[in-house]
């Protein structure tokens, strides 16, 4: 799940602090034991993958269709790529969703976690908030794939009544992109509100109170406190977000399958039609590679300049 | 719902000399609640809709688009789902009258994400024991590689995991469906390792003095202690490999391994166009919820307070 991201310090923490690792009275080397228990997850690793990012990697500069060898042809997809609207246009439709996204999904989720914070914070409340989010993108497609219908979904039914015409959620090229943003802002936003809701928790009270106590206004409070200590969550959900919002494909498989007309292929979606439906392997490869570098690049940015793994409460 | 909204309503003090309990009336309070409400109700009230639906007989659902109760209340889109029904009966009720039968996906689902939680857990709450309490020389190195694969996005090995898997012939079986998450995950490593730094060392250092070996040291002293968290990772794994498409999708593809939210997405290309199978569909999108929704009844505690978990300390 998107929480494996969390911790961009583990890295730094320093498991040598402890005891077992003095010597202890008869304690060998610990390799070979070490090697025992770590055999599976290496093999998992090395098979899954270490060795298919290299071969990916590999796969992007041949031209390769399943049934022959791959065959060598260097820059060729690259070059092929870079004149392909298809592919800008993927890219452009996916940047669109992301965007959507990030206003739609964190502004909702701030104001969600303020509320908690501020009224309620039972677990039944944060639970029913959490619900979309355990079910799967496919359901919550089909879902909202029925009750956005055109023609009989409840939703348009209450457009009808509030007197405004009816909206082709999937079929209209302008709608279909926000309405899948608007899908995943609804299975996401009880979810990252839990995340900056958590973020809020840790926030200590005698901050707050001496804040008070300087006669700061609530506006005041929530711009130079509030936001301020919860840069490092807001960082990781910024990050969570995007990285996953890139990668959007169930939602769109299962609802428009990248229509109407163009709307909504989006990278991987392409990537999926390249390489599964045309069997263009090398192709979707190089595609694929693209967005590994944008993705590495965007969680690059966020963390060097938005500073996420560094705590303004120290 | 009902004890979210029993505390907003005005409560004025009834008297002065015996100050309720309660707060006084605060519009700003009473907004907050209002948007929370309103929340809560976006979150849960797309189920019941879907349950309305699924409890409808097709047909009759466009011309009581509006109404709140079932449109000829029936069971026949259950009946539908796991191919209970006769073709004729099916079209009948508005269904498309292919065969299907949930009951093979459900099956699968159930294989699929049962042996890839046990493998996925256990096999990586041993990596997390060698990351967190033998020394050797590159463990940290190799840490760091492990979780470096969390940025490798998912489409990018699974090219390649795919022409593996074709190459071993595995395709369209459950051993190629599950292959690829039976060994670890980075996430589950993650987390148990992280754990089991926090975890007190001194019976296992007593254990090791009287001479105990590390293989029942993790067995009988770190694997028990550890019960809570594995049962979270585990709960947290389950879900998130039932709910699994893109994989399933292109490894399992025939009946016999397919897997619910695959099953799903077939059956709604399968509707005829102008009229889908809605009850049909919206039935089978709940047998698919429902195993995660007795899980979320019966541990919602664990499932939601897992969310805050930061891993820093």
């Amino acid at each position: 799940m998107t929480t494996l991201t969390r911790n961009p310090r583990s890295r730094e923490q320093n498991p040598k602090r402890t005891l077992l690792n003095r010597k202890l009275p008869g304690t060998r080397s610990d390799v070979r034991i070490a090697l025992f228990f770590i055999a599976p997850a290496m093999i998992g690793f090395v098979l899954f993958y270490l060795v298919p990012t290299i071969r990916g990697i590999y796969l992007s500069f041949t031209e390769y269709n399943i049934l022959g060898d791959p065959e060598w042809i260097g820059l060729e997809n690259y070059q092929a790529i870079a004149k392909d609207p298809l592919f800008w246009n993927s890219l452009a439709v996916t940047g669109q969703y992301v965007i959507l996204n990030i206003a739609l999904q964190t502004s909702l989720a701030l104001g969600l976690a303020l509320l908690m914070h501020q009224v309620a914070k039972s677990t039944i409340i944060r639970g029913a908030l959490l619900l979309p989010y355990l079910m799967s993108n496919v359901i919550a497609a089909l879902l909202w794939f029925w009750m956005l219908d055109y023609q009989i979904g409840v939703v348009n039914q209450f457009i009808e009544w509030a007197g405004l015409p009816r909206a082709a959620f999937f079929g209209s090229e302008e709608w279909a992109i926000p309405t899948q943003a608007l899908i995943n802002t609804w299975r996401h936003m009880g979810y990252t509100a839990l995340l900056i809701f958590a973020g809020l928790q840790s926030i200590p009270g005698h901050v707050y109170e001496v804040a008070k106590l300087d006669g700061a206004s609530a506006w005041q409070t929530f711009s130079k406190i509030t936001i301020p200590l919860l840069r490092p969550v807001l960082v990781l959900v910024l990050v969570v977000t995007v990285i996953g919002s890139f990668q959007v494909f169930d939602t769109v498989a299962v609802t428009t399958g990248g229509g109407p007309v163009n709307a909504t292929r989006v990278i991987q979606y392409y990537i999926y039609q390249r390489a599964f439906t045309e069997s263009d392997f090398g192709y979707g490869a190089a595609i694929a590679v693209i967005l590994f570098l944008i993705l590495a690049l965007v969680a690059f940015i966020q963390m060097k300049f938005l500073k996420g793994n560094e705590s303004d409460l120290d | 719902m009902t004890t979210t909204a029993s505390r907003a309503p005005l409560a004025k003090p009834a008297s002065r000399r015996r100050p309720s309990k309660r707060r006084p009336f605060n519009p700003r309070r009473a907004g907050a609640w209002a948007l929370l409400i309103l929340a809560i109700a976006v979150s849960v009230l797309p189920f019941l809709w879907v349950l309305r639906t699924a409890l409808s007989t097709n047909n009759a659902l466009a011309t009581n688009a509006g109404s709140l109760l079932p449109a000829e209340f029936t069971f026949g889109a259950f009946k539908r789902v796991f191919g209970l029904q006769t073709p004729a009966e099916a079209v009948a009720e508005g269904g498309s009258g292919a065969a299907i039968d949930f009951w093979i996906y459900l099956r699968n689902s159930v294989v699929f994400s049962s042996i890839t939680t046990a493998g996925a857990v256990f096999f990586s709450a041993m990596a997390a024991y060698a990351f967190a309490r033998l020394r050797w020389k590159g463990r940290n190195a190799v840490f760091s590689l492990f979780l470096g694969t969390m940025l490798v996005p998912p489409i990018f090995t699974a090219l390649p995991n795919f022409l593996l898997i074709k190459n071993l012939d595995l395709l369209n079986t459950m051993l190629g469906m599950v292959l690829p998450y039976l060994f670890m995950t980075p996430f589950a490593i993650f987390f148990l390792r992280q754990f089991f730094l926090n975890m007190s060392r001194e019976v296992e250092e007593a254990a090791m003095l009287d001479g105990a070996k590390h293989l029942r040291i993790f067995f009988q002293i770190v694997l028990p202690n550890a019960a809570a968290p594995i049962a979270t990772l585990a709960l947290l794994t389950f879900i998130g490999q039932w709910n699994e498409y893109f994989w399933p999708l292109l490894v399992g593809s025939q009946d016999d391994v397919r897997v619910l939210q695959v099953g799903l997405g077939v059956f709604k290309s399968q509707s005829p166009q102008g009229a889908p199978d809605w009850s049909g569909l919206m039935a089978a999108t709940l047998v698919s919820a429902l195993p995660v929704l007795v899980l979320f009844a019966a541990f919602g505690k664990k499932i939601v307070n897992s969310i805050g978990f930061s891993g820093i300390k």
